[in-house]
């Protein structure tokens, strides 16, 4: 069974990665966002710029904010995002 | 009783805190945040996650009302390109006593501004953008609540 995960992108992450939304398939041995985001860099290079300082990154798992080393599970949504400005 | 709302369309202050003050307390504390206009700021564009921005909002607004006696809690919160000096959020407070409302009402905004998924751009008079970055001033009053 492959495990699909959906991954959504906000504010500049979005726009500089020139998509809002996609689905992926997560390889064997991809456990942890940290994990994911490295797969991701070395699978397009568009990644490698905007993922390239992770300190100017947040996260949230189906919804619910976490940090870079959170285990994937089942999780069906992973949201990538710079930090939030709202108020 | 806990209100959220999230919308592009403008609220009316007035009208939210008479919906809070029939609950019974005798304090009403509110809070309303705009479009500020110096550095030739002229709009803001607030993106947010519509997925989970509401959660968000119900979990910040659940912790406020375990932690003071509240009778009811009002959070709206804008998304799109709002111009200097349009509203961009409302916080209402109900309780029985002033602490407890203002309190709540200055936790809730100081959590809006770290814990909620929102996106705010800068568009200035010159056509220019760039999206806002986090402030330490923001964080520190976040982390505040948790050592008092």
């Amino acid at each position: 069974m492959t495990n699909e995960l959906n991954i959504v992108y906000f504010a500049w992450v979005k726009e500089r990665l020139g998509r809002g939304e996609e689905r992926i398939e997560i390889p064997e041995g991809v456990d942890d966002i940290s994990a994911l985001i490295n797969y991701l860099i070395r699978k397009e290079s568009a990644y490698n710029d905007v993922f390239s300082d992770l300190a100017k990154l947040r996260f949230a798992l189906d919804q619910d904010f976490v940090s870079i080393d959170a285990p994937l599970m089942n999780a069906e949504e992973l949201a990538i995002f710079p930090p939030v400005t709202g108020g | 009783m806990i209100k959220i709302d999230i919308s592009a369309k403008n609220f009316d202050a007035g009208t939210e805190i008479c919906e809070l003050s029939t609950l019974g307390g005798g304090a009403v504390a509110s809070f309303v945040g705009q479009v500020r206009g110096d550095d030739d700021v002229v709009a803001l564009e607030l993106e947010h996650y519509p997925a989970m921005t509401e959660k968000a909002l119900r979990d910040i607004a659940t912790t406020a009302d375990n932690r003071w006696p509240l009778h009811g809690i009002t959070i709206i919160h804008r998304v799109g390109k709002l111009e200097q000096c349009e509203q961009i959020v409302l916080v209402c407070t109900c309780s029985d006593h002033r602490h407890a409302a203002l309190e709540a009402c200055s936790y809730i905004m100081d959590r809006l501004k770290t814990d909620a998924p929102f996106w705010k751009k800068q568009w200035r008079r010159d056509g220019s953008s760039e999206w806002v970055e986090e402030r330490n001033s923001d964080l520190a009053a976040k982390d505040k609540w948790q050592s008092s």
